[in-house]
């Protein structure tokens, strides 16, 4: 599986929702994602990709969106 | 020579509007004048801290020192690669940087009536600063500590005494550059209408509610002795007075930022607008409320979560909501009301989350229309400024102070 679908799926479990569609969806903007699920996708991300984001490198403007989060986990990788 | 309150009385707004006039001429045509920014703000920190108050300006520098050493060193270890980063280290580090502040906010507990002598106007909010500045060096984010920038970040003069409380990273950012021309227009247009709103809010609202109205409804109900109407007046005069008092002062401090190039982020966004408590944290003092959410709430979360400290994510959140309300219940003040104050809103979050949680579970039945909605809006108005009532310390003086009639 490709680190694509399954940044997808962690969202997917985090929020109910599938964005595979929607990949410039605003996740904090709808509120589908809070301080809550911002941890459990970064321990997520930690556990499935392997990348390490701590909680500083969380600037909301940067990670808003299931783009930018896979393009962010594509960078560090 | 007289001394000044940042933003205090009018003359204070004519220094400032003389002060920063060269500077914002330099910015229009490209240029930062570093040095003569430098200059005017020692002259602003001399005018608040100097005089009378010199004492204040010995505890600042005093402190200063302090701290840059304290982050000087900690960068020192962490920053280089292959740092051994131990947590140990990182937790001495905080905790030296926030022990002035503590001994602050004790000592009235133990000398009652007097005040620390280390302390100093503005003290919390840049204890804030070096905290978060010690968390994102150990992060790896902040990869390089500059004496220079670090002081100039911690002094910047327009936010010294209340904030707002920027982040190292952004603030950095803005000051190393000159912002394009049309992007400077718009902060000057953005910067001239926050101070005229902040007038509007601190001058005359706020005068109004807290000079005018408070006082006699502060009189009715200590006449009355116990509880009356006069404590509900109260509760809504001393809310509105906190809103407009302290929304103006930031309007100030973020208008004048966006003057000198620097966007300073706001602290207000209609809080009274808010359709719950979460709601109005994230627009109710918002760099104090954000600051706490990214540098304590997600940490401590982050913590319980990967140690598998509680079984299920929804008692982890309740549980680090109180214990995140509650230490700004004491950052307030080591009194009972402020300290009831942060457990009331700890509270407030975890009843919020299990109604918004039962809400989704019965979508079905559960109406949602515009009528929901304004009700929702005036449940947490009341339930914000019973809040107040409780922080205002206004329950204290009457039941149980000593009565001075």
């Amino acid at each position: 599986m490709d680190d694509k679908q399954t940044v997808l799926d962690i969202l997917q479990d985090l929020t109910g929702e599938d964005f595979s569609d929607n990949l410039d969806e605003d996740l904090f903007a709808s509120a589908l994602l809070d301080s809550m699920g911002t941890v459990q996708l970064l321990l997520d991300l930690q556990d499935k990709l392997g990348v390490q984001a701590p909680v500083s490198e969380f600037d909301r403007n940067e990670w808003n969106t299931p783009a930018k989060i896979i393009a962010k986990v594509e960078a560090a990788k | 020579m007289r001394w000044y309150i940042p933003y205090g009385n009018p003359t204070y707004f004519i220094w400032l509007t003389l002060a920063i006039i060269p500077l914002m001429i330099g910015l229009l045509y490209g240029r930062r004048f570093r040095g003569y920014q430098t200059v005017i703000s020692l002259f602003f920190l001399i005018l608040t801290f100097g005089g009378p108050n010199w004492k204040t300006g010995i505890s600042l520098i005093g402190y200063l020192v302090y701290q840059m050493i304290l982050v000087g060193l900690y960068s020192h270890y962490r920053q280089p690669k292959g740092s051994p980063n131990k947590g140990w280290i990182f937790i001495t580090a905080v905790v030296l940087a926030i022990i002035p502040l503590v001994i602050v906010k004790l000592t009235p507990l133990f000398t009652p009536g007097r005040q620390s002598i280390i302390g100093f106007m503005g003290i919390s909010y840049i204890t804030f600063k070096v905290v978060q500045t010690i968390m994102e060096t150990r992060d790896g984010m902040i990869k390089e500590f500059h004496p220079v920038l670090f002081g100039q970040f911690l002094l910047f003069f327009p936010t010294i005494s209340s904030g707002p409380i920027d982040r190292y990273r952004r603030f950095e950012a803005d000051y190393a550059k000159v912002p394009v021309r049309d992007d400077y227009l718009n902060m000057i247009q953005t910067g001239v209408r926050y101070v005229f709103q902040g007038f509007l809010y601190k001058f005359i609202l706020a005068y109004y509610f807290g000079t005018v109205l408070m006082p006699q409804i502060q009189m009715r109900a200590l006449m009355a002795h116990g509880f009356s109407w006069n404590i509900v007046a109260y509760m809504y005069a001393y809310s509105m007075d906190l809103f407009f008092d302290f929304a103006g002062y930031s309007l100030f401090a973020v208008g004048i930022s966006y003057l000198m190039g620097i966007k300073t982020p706001m602290n207000f966004n209609q809080p009274f607008k808010s359709k719950n408590i979460k709601d109005f944290w994230n627009r109710w003092h918002m760099t104090l409320s954000f600051w706490f959410r990214d540098y304590i709430f997600m940490r401590l979360v982050f913590f319980c979560m990967k140690h598998h400290i509680f079984k299920s994510r929804t008692t982890t959140a309740n549980v680090c909501y109180v214990i995140n309300m509650l230490i700004m219940g004491f950052w307030h003040g080591e009194t009972w009301f402020y300290i009831t104050y942060g457990l009331y809103h700890g509270f407030a979050m975890v009843i919020n989350d299990t109604w918004l949680r039962f809400k989704k579970k019965h979508q079905k039945y559960i109406p949602h229309n515009k009528f929901t909605e304004l009700f929702s809006i005036f449940l947490t108005f009341n339930v914000v400024c019973f809040s107040f009532l409780i922080f205002s310390g206004f329950l204290n003086t009457l039941f149980f102070a000593p009565n001075p009639y």
